[in-house]
């Protein structure tokens, strides 16, 4: 189980220029709205044809501009779940879920069969999509790909429809079904939760192009440049001035900081997760910074707050998310003098 | 009353109901394929399709008339032709009847399937071809039925307005009894020659029949669009 996707699309203000390969590894692409994400999906499926380039499915060339290869997407036989899962609207569940089955009958009926129970489908099976509630047509969206058994399935912000009560236990139905699933799985996504919860190597893609890719787990710990920083959730990123091979100046916080890891030459940046962060009474420790309040606001599990260097009236806000302990209590009240950057949580980043 | 009914010649109704039949089947195709043909075609040519498949909507029936004339007449290269080379005569006959409903009927065809063809959301396309569909297929299975409050409306409205040409028609396929004197024809006739009750009978058919069409409309594009939610 393989897939190889390297490939180039114009679109004048826009370009797409993208490779990645994955072994049959559940992969996600993470990447803001307009990023090219979903074009990267249609490319794959063959609804959109890229100016040049190569895609091969388990040594299979889909795609090639060279050698004038572009095999139509009904000839590719790759899943593609839609963001609005794309039922077919005047055709019962049962009739969605046969329209891609290319046999007989009887062994059709069987199949159909098989993936409306799979997908606790039963009951519905003569009902309409908009009879639906949004997870019911989600897996009914994911019964129709299974019953043609690609040899890959793209999901296309596949919770992006469903309302956050809905989300989690349908996360995990999803992550469960395709837990079974033999071939290449690939998830696009802007929302980092659901790519680090799903896939196993993740590449962050940024204005058309792949940013930064690898193992999921490393590329949040790690994340190599300020767009994967950002992507994975980092709120505080400064631009750095090189002080010495272990300390640099932020400039956006106007404070000088100590790293663990060695500064390296091509470093312009440095970031701190909010959570990382930690309180202190005194600037005792290393990377202390004094800090003074510009806003705050509380989630039922956790506050945040938006401080700046108290000591420079013009650097940049930076963020602390603090567990909540209680729920009355004024968690404002919670706000430290100092706060810390620990040397250990900086992470230095690329351009 | 009683008199009129008794001594009717009932053939304007049924020359009627076959012309808008005939002319619906034809448009109803025509329409279909014009509309993906509009569809597909570049942005000049786009503009200059539409209009030229729009114009009869808009024009008076008798410059369509006149149009066809032009064409069909039998001193005209391709009317001679046609007559000389396939013995085939459109004027002053019933396909000319035909050919008249059909050109004034098209317009209200094809655009009511394109613009029903314009609200399918693309990714239903796109899942069908992922899906393995054939295009063909896709076209017959997916996009038509989705489609098909919008066609159906069409068709109604354009046997409609097919049933109750007059203008190209009168100028085409003239007035002859039994042949190609369809109800819009027979009600100026008869008034002209200062029969309204003969007149005025034809004028009830056609109103009772253009009611149940109206009706049929409201049933169909109801009917097939009880699948996909709309705006109420």
């Amino acid at each position: 189980m393989a897939f190889e996707v390297s490939i180039k699309k114009d679109f004048g203000e826009f370009r797409l220029d993208i490779s990645f390969k994955n072994h049959g590894d559940r992969m996600g692409i993470l990447g803001a709205s307009g990023c090219g994400k979903s074009m990267t999906l249609k490319c794959i499926a063959g609804i959109e044809k890229p100016d040049q380039g190569r895609i091969v499915l388990n040594g299979r060339v889909l795609f090639d501009s060279k050698e004038k290869i572009n095999v139509p997407p009904r000839k590719r036989n790759v899943g593609y779940m839609f963001q609005n899962y794309a039922l077919f609207p005047t055709m019962t569940i049962e009739e969605n879920i046969g329209t891609g089955i290319k046999r007989d009958k009887e062994k059709r009926n069987k199949i159909i069969q098989e993936q409306i129970e799979k997908f606790q489908l039963k009951g519905l099976e003569k009902r309409y999509p908009r009879q639906l509630s949004g997870g019911q047509q989600q897996r009914a969206a994911l019964a129709r790909i299974m019953a043609y058994n690609p040899e890959i399935i793209m999901l296309d912000e596949p919770f992006s429809a469903l309302d956050a009560f809905l989300k989690d236990t349908l996360q995990q139905e999803l992550f469960e079904t395709l837990g079974h699933y033999p071939g290449d799985v690939i998830m696009v996504s802007h929302n980092r939760d659901e790519i680090f919860k799903f896939c196993d190597t993740l590449s962050v893609m940024d204005q058309g192009k792949v940013a930064a890719g690898g193992n999921t787990r490393e590329v949040f710990k790690k994340p190599v440049n300020v767009i994967s920083a950002r992507l994975t959730g980092c709120k505080n990123i400064s631009k750095i001035q090189k002080i010495n091979s272990h300390e640099l100046l932020a400039i956006d916080w106007g404070m000088k900081l100590k790293t663990t890891e060695e500064i390296d030459q091509d470093i312009e940046y440095v970031g701190i997760r909010a959570h990382r962060l930690l309180p202190g009474n005194t600037n005792e420790r290393v990377n202390s910074m004094k800090v003074e309040l510009v806003r705050y606001a509380e989630a039922p599990f956790e506050a945040a707050y938006l401080v700046k260097n108290a000591m420079e009236p013009d650097s940049k806000d930076i963020w602390w998310i603090s567990a909540k302990k209680e729920f009355d209590s004024a968690a404002i009240a919670g706000l430290p003098k100092y706060l810390v950057l620990p040397p250990q949580e900086l992470m230095l980043l690329q351009a | 009353m009683m008199d009129i009914i008794k001594n009717i010649n009932w053939s304007p109704l049924f020359v009627s109901l076959k012309t808008g039949a005939a002319a619906t089947i034809i448009a109803f195709f025509l329409g279909i394929f014009a509309a993906r043909l509009v569809m597909r075609a570049g942005k000049k040519t786009k503009w200059i399709l539409d209009g030229i498949l729009t114009l009869p909507l808009v024009l008076p029936p008798t410059v369509a008339g006149f149009f066809l004339l032009l064409l069909f007449g039998l001193r005209r290269p391709f009317g001679s032709m046609l007559y000389e080379k396939f013995d085939i005569k459109i004027v002053q006959t019933w396909p000319g009847c035909v050919i008249a409903a059909c050109v004034i009927a098209l317009p209200l065809m094809y655009r009511n399937t394109r613009a029903a063809f314009e609200q399918v959301d693309v990714n239903m396309i796109y899942a069908a071809r992922t899906l393995g569909m054939s295009e063909r297929k896709i076209f017959w299975k997916i996009i038509v039925p989705i489609a098909s409050p919008g066609i159906a409306s069409g068709t109604v409205l354009a046997f409609a307005r097919a049933m109750g040409e007059y203008g190209a028609t009168s100028m085409l396929a003239g007035n002859i009894l039994g042949k190609t004197q369809t109800i819009a024809v027979a009600i100026a006739s008869q008034a002209a020659a200062g029969n309204y009750d003969v007149a005025g009978f034809w004028v009830v058919v056609i109103v009772l029949v253009s009611f149940t069409i109206v009706a049929a409309l409201n049933i169909v594009s109801g009917s097939t669009s009880k699948n996909i939610r709309r705006w109420e």
